[in-house]
Formats: C-alpha cells, structure tokens, sequence
C-alpha cells in the first residue's frame, strides 16, 4: 500500500497539519503502531515535490510543523486513479509452509506434525482476534475480519494438505 | 446390561476432576459396517464453550448425539454430575435432556404449524409450565436476542438469521447446564453467524451455560475457549498435540 497515497487521501477532507494527518490516521488506522511523526513529512516532502500538494500557509515559527498542507488539482487526479485501480490480488505462490512439508518429507520426518503445530497456532491467533473483536469498535472489528478470513484460508489448505500428505508423500520422494 | 463391556473403560470414583461438568471416556459408535467413533473423550467444565472441529465424517454430530444422550454408544462411558448417562434408564435420560441439556442444530428445527413464541416456550411447556407463564419467559428470551418481533410469526415467514435466534431462544429457555450446538450457523452468511455466535458467547458468560459447539468452520471454532479435534472417530486435543 502506498503510504503516500493515504496522505494524500486525508487531505482531500481540507488542508491540515502534519500534526493533524498523524491524528486522523492513528484514528482510523494505527491500530497496532501509530505513525512517526517523521513518516508524515518525508510523505508530505514527496508529495510537494511531485506537486500533488501544495503549502497553503504557514504559521510564525518557521518548521515543517508550522505549514499548513493542501491537496492540489493534480493531487485529486491521482488519488482518483490510485483509489479506482484494483490491488493486485497477492498470488501467494511462495509458501513457507510448503517448503517445510515438502522438507520434512524429503528427509523422512513427520511432515504431519509440521502440518498439525501450524494448526494449533493459527486457531490461537484465531481465538485471540476473536475476543479481541469483541471489544472494539466497528473499524477494529472489520479489521480482525480481515486477519480472520485470511487465517482461516490458511487453515483450509493446511487441512487439505494433511489429507493428501500421503500422496504427496509418494510424489517427492519417488 | 451394562453399556461398558468388558475390555472398555468404566467409570471410576474420583477418575473425573473435580468440577467437570460432562466427561466422556473411550467412546465408540458404529452403524452398521460404519465406525462413526471408534474411542472418542471428552471433558466440560461448567460455563466453558468447547469447540469439536473436524472434517465432515469424521464423527463430531456423532459425538454430540452421544453426550447430549441421544444415541447411546456402543462402548465407553459419559458422565453428567457424576451420573452415568449410558446406565439409565431411557426414561431418565430424557428427563435430564428436557431439564438440563439444550440443543441447536444447523436449521430447520423448529415446529413449522406453531409461532416463534410457541416454538420458544414449547420446551417449558413440555416440562410442565402454565401457557402464560411459559409464553411470557419465551417473549423475555426473544427480546434479549433481538427477536422478538418474530413472536407471532411462523418460522416459515422469517429469515435464516431470524429463525436461527428463535432457535437458540428455544434452546436456552429452559436455562441448561449444557447446550449442544450442531454446525449452528452452517446455514446462515457471515454477518447472520457472527450474531449467533456472538449471542452464544454472551449467554456463555453471562450465565453458567456450557457449550459443546460442533463446526468444521476455524472462524466459528474461534469464539470458543478452547477445540478438540475428531478424526477418524478419535478425539485428538489439539492443545496437547501441539504442546510438545
Ligand atoms: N444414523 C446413521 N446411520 C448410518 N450411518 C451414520 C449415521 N450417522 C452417522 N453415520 C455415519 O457415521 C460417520 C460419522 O458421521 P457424523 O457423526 O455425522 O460425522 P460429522 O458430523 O463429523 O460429519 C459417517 O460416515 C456417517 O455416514
Ligand atoms: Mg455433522
């Protein structure tokens, strides 16, 4: 995710501060690490230099903590084209897990017990989100979705990958 | 006859922890040529939600039927307060089913000719309870789930989720010790079990209602303290099995 472009999304709202944009974004964002102070400005610094931004007054004092931040014209054409292009969908075609059973398999260990430790791990995390869904807000909660619905994917395949272990079994080591 | 043979576990004095609510032992359930369990344990504490996960077939509504004294097994024992549920008599058994277990399946559990409040306090009705007051407890139950506009509609006129609540509602009005959940939110989208599941948790800990929770879904699995894992017809506790 461009960080960049989600500056840039929050100054659509209204020139700010840098202060502010770090503000809203822990708001809405920084769940697990709220943001540096120096992540702000060396986004807004690109910004500027891109003229995607542009100072829209500054406070006595001088400082980059004085300055007032305003989208531009150019700005608002490229947040558009940044908000109306799809992510790529991650292909998850490098797995560590694979590796590991396929390991395992290789050297004659049991490939099962990789399989069913990862289990047990996931289901923990599982668990964890889920209380912790249970406390928070509505932004918390679609976020621990988010980590749910992946981890349980996770899940599935290593269920399926268990099933199969023996024919996959034959296949590597054959 | 005893349901124990010879060579399978029985029920010991003192083999069960202090404060186990259910624990079975060494079950084993075949139908016909189809071994659904083949040594299956299990163990409950009051107020604690216990999910059984594992593929379909692998034995886990085998299980609960089992616990909940519904289908009696072949060998092993189960233990409800000390009471061996395998050695009494039918008539006991559905006693103690009526009074204290509660159960919710994946659908179509309810009387389809009755209202949602009826089918809500037909379990209290059944146990002896005057209409009006059984009725009136049922209307309570709807409300704390967010149905109570059901009350006078039949559950072939509500949605999925609605119905799956009036169910749950039926469930608890009797107040159980343990309710028996089969794939309760199988049938429903993600936004409909996320409410069950969380109406579950909440009468969990709010009362000291256990729960034996049966899915093959991580997500639902997840609400629960803590999951044991049926393969094959054995009972497999992950916790342990990934501890060493
Ligand atoms: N009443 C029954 N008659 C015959 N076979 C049954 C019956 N109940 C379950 N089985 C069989 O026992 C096995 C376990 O079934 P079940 O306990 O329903 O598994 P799960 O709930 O995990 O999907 C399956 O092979 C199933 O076909
Ligand atoms: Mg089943």
């Amino acid at each position: 995710m461009s960080f960049a472009h989600t500056v840039l999304g929050l100054l659509e709202n209204g020139p700010a501060h840098g202060y502010d944009i770090k503000r809203v974004y822990d708001e809405h964002f920084g769940l697990d690490r709220p943001l540096h102070y120096g992540q702000v400005y060396a986004a807004l610094a690109r910004l500027l230099k891109k003229g995607l931004i542009e100072v829209a007054g500054t406070e006595a004092g001088g400082g980059p903590e004085r300055k007032r931040y305003a989208i531009t014209d150019a700005g608002v054409t490229d947040l558009n084209s940044w908000l109306s292009t799809p992510e790529a969908p991650q292909q998850y075609l490098q797995s560590t897990l694979y590796t590991k059973v396929v390991l395992a398999l290789l050297a004659g260990r049991p490939a099962a017990d990789v399989l069913e430790v990862q289990r047990g791990a996931h289901l923990k995390t599982m668990r964890e989100l889920t209380r912790r869904k249970a406390g928070g807000d509505l932004a918390e909660q679609l976020i621990c979705d988010h980590a749910l619905f992946h981890l349980e994917a996770d899940l599935r395949w290593l269920e399926l990958t268990a099933a199969r272990l023996d024919e996959l079994a034959e296949k590597v080591t054959t | 006859m005893s349901a124990a043979g010879a060579a399978a576990p029985s029920p010991a004095a003192g083999e069960s922890p202090g404060g186990t609510l259910l624990a079975a032992r060494g079950l084993a359930k075949s139908f016909g040529p189809t071994t659904a369990l083949h040594s299956a344990s299990f163990d409950i504490d009051p107020g604690e939600m216990v999910a059984v996960m594992g593929a379909s077939g692998s034995g886990k509504s085998t299980l609960l039927h089992c616990l909940g004294g519904i289908v009696r097994p072949d060998r092993g024992f189960i233990l409800y307060q000390g009471r061996d549920l395998c050695a009494m008599p039918e008539s006991a058994r559905s006693g103690l089913r009526r009074s204290d277990f509660g159960f919710l399946f994946q659908s179509g559990g309810l009387v389809p000719e009755l209202t949602c409040l009826e089918n809500t306090a037909l379990p209290l009705r059944l146990n002896g309870v005057g209409r009006r007051s059984a009725e009136a407890r049922a209307l309570e139950r709807l409300e704390s789930l967010g149905v109570a506009g059901t009350a006078r509609q039949r559950p072939g006129e509500v949605s999925g989720g609605e119905g799956q609540r009036v169910s749950l509602a039926r469930a608890l009005i009797t107040e159980p010790a343990i309710l028996f959940a089969d794939e309760p939110t199988g049938a429903l989208d993600s936004l409909n079990e996320e409410r069950v599941m969380r109406l579950l948790v909440d009468v969990v800990q709010r009362g000291s209602t256990a729960v034996v929770l049966v899915t093959h879904e991580a997500r639902v699995a997840a609400y629960a303290d803590r999951e044991i894992t049926v393969r094959d017809g054995m009972t497999r506790d992950l916790a342990a099995g990934a501890a060493g």
